[in-house]
């Protein structure tokens, strides 16, 4: 898989470069601005982008506009923004196009190799990953105790918080130790605490459930 | 607890929310208008003779008692009898202490009525400075609590000339407004009225014929239209120099408004400097007792897994792992001290974003109305960001309220923002440091907040910062 990065910080870009190779990708260009990225995207052969959100010149959202100017031009292109912060607002531009195949990550995550490789794995293949945080925050808008969430129980939040990360109901079962035909209970049954049309692709789920989560 | 001072100087300018000076009374509405502002002026002035009249009653009295005693003590007369006029006097001093307060802020108030009504009546604007209210009761002693209402009160020049305007109303301003109004009163109650009644057959003799040379219903209907119509050309002019009379009496003089400006900048300056100072000695302690004890601690671990490495490979491994957990830590805490400093959507997005990007993360729905067409001076954007974030919080703490909303622009040279809750109302600063805490942060660039907060809501906040954007 052919991966194009855009991240100013040279420790992190070599960090990343070592990571993903690490784990079988191709880096295809390392640019360390928007415009440069935006170059090597024209170019085509990159399967996934991986994009810090603050660049050069500006040092203001440059690699966020960026990457959405990517997504404009090669709508659906697979883009996993990287940030040292995370905002709802950055990432409802993000999804506004409602494409999926876009990544919204702290760059914490990476030093989790596996668990980051996985989220551009998934990102590229046209998934959704969003990160935690940004999912808690969203969840907690939607907290109140009679609105839809609110009534969840606590273990269908943790599946709710987990599938709108933009994991499948595999990895869920994994990572809460369950089966996975007990996940897909839970998943249906959030569904329609959430008055929402239940689907059998994953991708089209997350991007059900943060559609509305985002109201 | 109130943990901060409230500001100094409260500058109140009428023109700012309302039209421009000028061509309000024009054409026969405007001057009939006129007409009735000027017996709404004069409504005021009765009301502060009034006012006059009842504060001054005490000291009348004692006054009179305290002669009586006098001229008692020089007639050689025993004590006794005098027992009661003394006690009159102190009773008499008691009440006007009492009262005292009380009417004086009344007086103030009518002044301020007096200043507003003339920029929405007359477009004549009068500025205000005024040194603002001492916070609440006096913890201690209620004693102690009225000398600083009274000093306060006593030292602020507002309440001065407020005394002034009283005394100044009640002669010049009287025969001013009294020009019009009685021109159009006499010619219509003298003149025109017995003028109709003087036709024959019209209700003959149910007003009694006034005995004035050329006593013909013509005439008397001439002299009385022609007064109506003098006082009615007389209304705007009249009430335009009553306006001017205000100002001269009300407005702060140069020298006293450059004073109370130079306290002010002084206060902000120092106040501002300390909160700098503490702000650093804030970040310093979080550096310390945080992110760098944690990269202590990561060395630590990092040291030992390798001299495990070769002994014990597992236990070396777990290590590494809890390393790398505390830099994750770490970065979270990084994270949440930069958040505190200075916002990065603030820095990446301006004001406008940032503010939606707060709207956002609020546990309730807030809805995000208006634009900037420019960036405010970047100190301004961040006391801006913060003092919402901080009314934001309040709304989610303290409010109880189903939806929030925030507006925000820039109009007559001033950022204006306005959050609103519908919630329980009762925002009073003095009861937290947030809200004065915004206060004093506005100050220091001559911004204020206005909160407007009565018991059971809704509670509206609008913060003003005069800046120009880039
Ligand atoms: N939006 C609001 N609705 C109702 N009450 C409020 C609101 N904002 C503030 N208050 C009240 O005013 C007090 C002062 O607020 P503040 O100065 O921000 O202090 P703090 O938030 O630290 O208590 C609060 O304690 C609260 O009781
Ligand atoms: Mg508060």
């Amino acid at each position: 898989m052919r991966v194009v990065i855009a991240e100013d910080l040279f420790l992190l870009r070599e960090g990343l470069i070592r990571l993903l190779e690490a784990y079988g990708f191709e880096v295809a260009a390392a640019t360390d601005n928007g415009a440069d990225f935006l170059a090597a995207v024209r170019k085509g052969g990159c399967d996934v982008a991986v994009v810090d959100v603050r660049l050069p010149p500006t040092f203001t959202d440059e690699g966020l506009r960026a990457a959405l100017t990517a997504r404009a031009e090669f709508p659906g292109l697979p883009v996993l923004v990287v940030s040292q912060y995370v905002e709802q607002l950055y990432a409802r531009e993000l999804l506004a196009d409602g494409a999926g195949a876009v990544g919204y990550l702290l760059k914490d995550r990476v030093l989790d190799g596996a668990q980051f490789t996985d989220a551009v794995t998934r990102v590229a293949r046209g998934g959704t990953a969003m990160d935690p945080e940004v999912i808690a925050r969203l969840l907690a808008r939607n907290a109140a105790p009679e609105g839809p969430v609110g009534r969840l129980s606590p273990r269908e939040r943790e599946v709710l918080e987990l599938m709108a990360e933009g994991r499948s109901n595999a990895a869920i079962a994994a990572r809460l130790v369950v089966t996975e035909r007990a996940v897909a209970k839970h998943t249906a049954s959030i569904f329609t605490k959430l008055g929402l049309q239940p689907s059998d692709d994953d991708n089209r789920r997350v991007l059900a459930v943060l559609a509305h989560l985002g109201r | 607890m109130s943990g901060y001072p409230a500001p100094d100087v409260i500058w109140y300018s009428p023109e700012e929310r309302l039209p421009p000076p000028g061509g309000r009374h024009r054409g026969v509405g405007g001057h009939l208008r006129a007409l009735v502002h000027a017996a709404g002026f004069l409504g005021l002035l009765l009301a502060g003779v009034v006012l006059l009249a009842l504060t001054a009653g005490p000291v009348v009295v004692g006054g009179i008692l305290l002669l009586h005693l006098f001229v008692h003590m020089h007639g050689q007369l025993p004590w006794p009898q005098d027992r009661a006029d003394v006690l009159g006097v102190l009773a008499s001093l008691a009440c006007y202490g009492a009262v005292l307060p009380a009417a004086l802020l009344a007086v103030r108030r009518l002044a301020l009525r007096t200043s507003r009504l003339s920029a929405r009546w007359c477009g004549v604007t009068i500025h205000q400075a005024y040194v603002p209210r001492p916070a609440g009761r006096h913890p201690d002693s209620s004693w102690l609590g009225y000398r600083k209402r009274l000093n306060w009160l006593l030292g602020d020049p507002a309440t001065w000339r407020a005394l002034a305007w009283l005394a100044v109303n009640a002669v010049a301003g009287l025969m001013l407004l009294l020009v019009p109004l009685l021109s159009v009163g006499a010619g219509i109650v003298a003149f025109i009225i017995p003028g109709i009644n003087a036709f024959p057959g019209f209700a003959e003799g149910a007003v009694p014929r006034p005995a004035f040379p050329g006593n013909t219903s013509p005439v008397l209907l001439l002299i009385g239209v022609g007064m109506v119509a003098a006082g009615t050309m007389l209304a705007p002019l009249t009430l335009r120099g009553y306006a001017g009379l205000a100002r001269w009496v009300l407005a702060p003089s140069a020298q006293a408004e450059l004073q109370l400006r130079v306290a002010h900048l002084a206060r902000t300056r120092s106040e501002t400097l300390d909160t700098g100072a503490a702000e650093l000695r804030r970040i310093e302690r979080d550096l310390h007792d945080g992110a760098q004890a944690r990269l202590v601690a990561m060395g630590l671990t990092l040291d030992a897994a390798g001299r495990l490495i070769d002994a014990d490979p597992a236990a070396a491994r777990a290590l590494l792992y809890e390393a790398r957990d505390a830099s994750a830590k770490a970065l979270t805490e990084l994270r949440d001290l930069v958040r505190g400093i200075h916002p990065p959507v603030l820095a990446d997005r301006g004001l406008a974003d940032a503010v939606r990007a707060l709207a956002l993360d609020s546990p309730l729905p807030v809805q995000v109305t208006g634009t900037l067409p420019g960036r405010p001076p970047a100190p301004v954007e961040s006391a801006a960001y913060f003092a919402v974030s901080e009314l934001l919080a309040n709304v989610a703490k303290h409010a109880r309220a189903e939806t929030a909303a925030v507006d925000l622009r820039h109009e007559l040279g001033a950022l204006r923002i306005m959050v609103r809750d519908d919630g329980c109302g009762g925002a009073d600063p003095g009861r937290g440091s947030g809200l004065r805490g915004i206060e004093r942060r506005l100050a220091a660039f001559d911004g204020v907040l206005v909160v407007s907060s009565p018991p059971g809501g809704p509670t509206e906040a609008v913060l003003e910062v005069p800046c120009a954007l880039s």
